[in-house]
């Protein structure tokens, strides 16, 4: 018995829900159903929510950072990055110097497939060459197809929001990223 | 026992030969149960609920997603039958029929207008309970025969559960049938509508006024008759994935799924008879013809009510633990629907 207001509570609820969101107020139009104006949720292909500026859709990569060190592979809980390399001469830093032997990228593949977002590349990359991209509509007809390679990975680079400061008044951190 | 079976509701129908009235019949009784039951799973089980969580539901199938369900029937039906490998194959095919038969079993005894039946049987709502137990059988069928743990404990879960329930909706009938001294269905509505409140015919005498007691012991046992949420201990999809459905897939799911709304309607339609007046409502002489016409759609409009409060349920409250189930059926509800009767007869006999 002492369940009783419970229950009625529980279906107030779920009843005061129904009528919020098929009689939205606006005025005297509040008696003309309208669930699609008091629903919380937009009808997806035809209306886009932007995604928050931080929110994980799709890793970036900046090539010119990247040294092919092969930690974001190695940490990768789904072992979906695929790096390879060669090391080559560059020209020494300071005239006079010795010539200096460099890390190049020949492939850095995602198998967004397997990739479960978790962005463990993005945070053990010592080098900023990973980023997040709020990006999210990369799905494809062929399961291959989510390989992105160098040069997909790099054209998200333009998707990249600036990096925000974290709070007024702290060090701004802004991040390294030289032109390519 | 001497049931009365007619056999030819209206006059035109008295002259067709046997096979076409039967097969009017079936096409009738598919039709009450399939449209009826797609009415429900659009109203209820996509709008409502949709509502309820404050988004949409399905838009795209047709205008407002209306037709979202003929999408759905067709995905079900290009799927894989798939049967596993262990399974008993006959009785893991034949299940989801016996669970459905039942239901359009459950239908020939509705009466939808004063000439617009099926069968009109004295036996009424004792042979609708009776038919409704057999889905206790295919259940337990499919959870045996599909040689999964989930399966099983799920099919051993529904029939207890709807053995513990059939007690309290029976004996909430019989207050029923004590008050309008029948079993008729067809009778009982009469009843109700002729009825007079303390010499007050405004609008016949609903025994939901007189059996209040009834009709909320009706519902709840309704709920867990139909495995509706807060007693679906036997799909419990945290628990058992899908319980005694686990292994089925394609058209014999669909048939589960249809089978579980076309439940709810018809048992809805079996309260809205009982409880209130049926395909009668107030304002109109009660042997009109006009009821031939409009009383199916009265019939609808108070199992759509009557449904509402199924699914309203269904969607506010959590699952019951399995004890709970039971002792809400043995210690609440049997008791009070013996009291009910109890009290009922008295007061029979008294006026």
């Amino acid at each position: 018995m002492k369940l009783i207001p419970g229950l009625v509570k529980g279906l107030a609820v779920t009843g005061a829900t129904v009528v919020r969101t098929v009689f939205p107020k606006r005025g005297l139009r509040t008696l003309i159903p309208a669930p699609s104006k008091g629903a919380d949720t937009v009808q997806y292909p035809h209306v886009k929510e932007a995604p928050p500026t931080r929110a994980r859709g799709v890793i970036a990569l900046h090539e010119g950072n990247c040294t092919a060190c092969m930690l974001c592979a190695r940490e990768c809980p789904d072992w979906c990055i695929y790096i390879e390399g060669h090391k080559e001469k560059a020209p020494p830093r300071r005239p006079g110097g010795k010539p200096r032997l460099v890390n190049k990228l020949d492939r850095f593949d995602i198998d967004y497939a397997l990739c479960m977002f978790c962005g463990i590349c993005v945070e053990v990359c010592p080098f900023e060459a990973l980023f997040w991209s709020p990006e999210y509509e990369f799905s494809e007809p062929r399961i291959a197809d989510l390989l992105h390679d160098k040069s997909r990975l790099s054209e998200w680079m333009e998707t990249v929001p600036d990096f925000e400061d974290y709070e007024t008044g702290s060090v701004a951190k802004k991040l390294k990223v030289p032109p390519t | 026992m001497t049931a009365v079976l007619e056999i030819a509701p209206f006059a035109i129908l008295a002259d067709l030969a046997y096979w076409q009235v039967t097969s009017i019949r079936a096409i009738a009784g598919l039709a009450a149960v399939l449209l009826v039951a797609g009415t429900l799973v659009y109203v209820h089980l996509f709008k409502l609920v949709s509502f309820m969580q404050s988004r949409l539901g399905p838009m795209e199938a047709g205008p407002y997603g209306s037709l979202q369900l003929l999408a759905e029937t067709g995905k079900f039906l290009q799927k894989e039958d798939i049967i596993p490998r262990r399974a008993d194959r006959f009785v893991f095919c034949t299940a989801p029929f016996v669970v459905l038969v039942s239901t359009f079993l459950l239908v020939v005894v509705l009466p939808a207008g004063p000439d617009a039946w099926f069968i009109s049987n004295d036996l009424g709502i004792y042979l609708a309970m009776a038919v409704s137990s057999v889905s206790v059988i295919g259940i337990l069928m499919a959870g045996w025969g599909s040689a999964s743990k989930y399966s099983l404990i799920g099919g051993l879960r529904a029939t207890g559960q709807l053995i513990a329930y059939e007690l309290p909706l029976l004996l909430a009938v019989v207050g029923v049938v004590i008050q309008a001294e029948t079993m008729n269905l067809q009778s009982i509505v009469l009843t109700q509508a002729e009825g007079e409140i303390f010499g007050w015919s405004g609008i016949g005498n609903p025994f939901i006024l007189t059996q209040f007691l009834g009709f909320a012991i009706f519902m709840i046992a309704l709920q867990a008759e139909l495995t509706q949420t807060p007693f679906d201990m036997p799909v419990a999809e945290s628990e058992l994935v899908t319980g005694y459905m686990t292994e089925y897939s394609g058209l014999r799911f669909l048939l589960f799924f249809i089978g579980e709304f076309a439940t709810a309607g018809v048992f809805s339609a079996i309260a809205a008879v009982l409880f209130l007046g049926g395909w009668y409502i107030p304002g109109l002489d009660a042997g009109s013809e006009l009821f031939n016409v409009i009383g199916p759609l009265v019939l609808v409009g108070k199992v759509v009510l009557l449904s509402l409060l199924i699914f309203w349920f269904r969607f506010t409250f959590p699952r019951f633990r399995e004890d709970q189930l039971q002792k809400l059926a043995w210690k609440y509800l049997i008791p009070l629907s013996l009291a009910n009767i109890f009290v009922t007869a008295v007061l029979k006999v008294l006026w």
